[in-house]
């Protein structure tokens, strides 16, 4: 981790249809390297705050600064700044009509960053990476969900992104396919890759984790490292909170 | 019987009326699936823009075209909109049934482009992808599969809907048929051929869209 911050957010507020906040009032910087895991109660806001740092939702209030651009500035180029901001979903998201490789290289492609031989090379490079490469001619439906989502992930990957965004990446999965969505994210992390993770795999929160938020509604009602957060919890609806989940 | 049918379709050669009515047909539906079709794909892109004026437009056309009964709108167009111009009657014809039609096209790729899961726009757009961009390589592609079998059915509905072009004198073959009832004094000949003709040109239709839609769901396994 290094000290330059990668991401900025700043009294960011979101409301939807003018109803009341989901979120108010987080600052919060992310620095390059760092990783970053979300924790809260279902409906707390979490991923709502996550899918603000790409303007997948837009703020009602606030700004977020991505590399030094203003991403809530309506003149920012967008599409520009999502570029190198990969995310992940929790149902994968996999371009159903298009074959795995064809999933990997759509974005390089159609974006005009890398030719179709380039983007190939990287698809298949990073298909062999999560152990994936025979599918590489097959379309999502043949895959199981694990296989789906470590696809999801290195489709991201294909645009050589500066952080990863993961929206509660192995909730959709079978128990037994967790694992091995785990462990692609933990690579990740090993390799210095900047990430902002909303998940409620504790275990992986606790290995991979610089820093831990715990958002109650939609603030940061409590943030530390990973030892902290779950061994000396101080907040009472954390405490409650990792009492019924751990 | 084959006496009978002789009499009637066979002497004078009553039969070139049907398949001059046919061909009239087939030229109508075939016109109008492509104005229709045309017209659908532009008025769908309108409703689903963020542009107020484009929706309003979209909306305004496709609630007037699909809440009059078609002969009604047959005759507008013909006796109103179109009389000034002086158009040959199959010319509006196609016209008209081509506008209609594109009413209905628009409502099912609008509702195809719409059906498709919003993670799919998500995925795309958080990889960098423009607006247009997602549409045209994400959207569309799925959207076009799920518009498939609404799409035949219109199709359908258009071939069998041209048999009330005689409201506006133009013969197609359900007035072909008519005529030829006019002048033999029997019904269900005539009738009976141009059913029987209308069920070929349906069951085949199906039978070739049924062909595309195959080959569009490989990516399903």
């Amino acid at each position: 981790m290094t000290d330059e911050v990668l991401i900025k957010v700043s009294h960011l507020k979101k409301s939807f249809n003018g109803g009341r906040n989901v979120l108010e009032d987080i600052c919060l910087d992310i620095r390059r390297g760092e990783k970053i895991v979300i924790i809260g109660p279902s409906g707390c806001g979490k991923s709502t705050f996550l899918r603000c740092l790409n303007m997948l939702e837009t703020p009602t209030g606030g700004s977020i600064t991505f590399e030094g651009i203003n991403l809530t500035d309506p003149k920012t180029d967008l599409d520009k700044a999502r570029q190198k901001m990969g995310m992940v979903f929790q149902h994968f998201n996999l371009f159903p009509h298009l074959t795995i490789l064809q999933n990997l290289m759509l974005a390089p492609v159609t974006l005009n960053l890398k030719s179709e031989e380039e983007a190939k090379k990287i698809a298949i490079d990073l298909l062999k990476r999560v152990g994936l490469e025979d599918k590489a001619d097959k379309y999502p439906s043949t895959c199981s969900g694990g296989q789906k989502q470590r696809i999801a992930i290195v489709r991201s990957l294909a645009m050589n992104p500066d952080v990863m965004l993961f929206d509660e990446p192995t909730s959709a999965l079978d128990p037994e396919m967790v694992g091995e969505v785990l462990n692609v994210m933990k690579d990740l992390a090993k390799a210095g890759m900047t990430m902002a993770v909303v998940t409620h795999e504790m275990g992986f929160a606790r290995e991979v984790a610089d820093r831990v938020l715990f958002i109650d509604g939609g603030v940061i009602a409590e943030e530390g490292t990973p030892q902290e957060i779950f061994e000396h919890p101080k907040c009472e609806r954390l405490q409650q909170f990792l009492k019924a989940v751990l | 019987m084959f006496h009978s049918i002789y009499d009637t379709m066979i002497a004078g050669q009553r039969y070139v009326l049907i398949l001059q009515g046919l061909g009239v047909t087939l030229i109508i539906a075939v016109c109008a699936i492509i104005i229709g079709t045309i017209l659908g794909c532009i008025l769908a892109l309108m409703k689903i823009s963020d542009n107020r004026i484009l929706k309003g437009i979209g909306t305004l056309y496709t609630t007037v075209l699909r809440g009059l009964p078609l002969a009604t709108q047959l005759m507008i167009f013909y006796f109103v909109v179109f009389a000034p111009l002086h158009l040959p009657k199959l010319v509006v014809a196609i016209l008209a049934y081509g506008l209609n039609s594109g009413a209905y096209c628009t409502e099912i790729f609008r509702a195809g482009i719409q059906g498709v899961d919003i993670g799919q726009t998500e995925a795309g757009r958080s990889l960098g992808l423009s607006k247009r961009q997602t549409l045209f390589k994400i959207i569309l592609p799925q959207a076009v599969k799920a518009v498939l079998p609404t799409y035949t059915s219109e199709f359908i509905v258009l071939i069998k809907e041209t048999s009330v072009a005689s409201f506006i004198a133009v013969m197609d073959m359900t007035k072909a048929g008519d005529m030829i009832r006019n002048a033999t004094y029997n019904a269900w000949i005539p009738l009976l051929t141009c059913a029987i003709i209308y069920l070929i040109l349906t069951l085949g239709l199906t039978k070739v869209f049924d062909v595309f839609e195959k080959r569009m769901a490989r990516s399903d396994r």
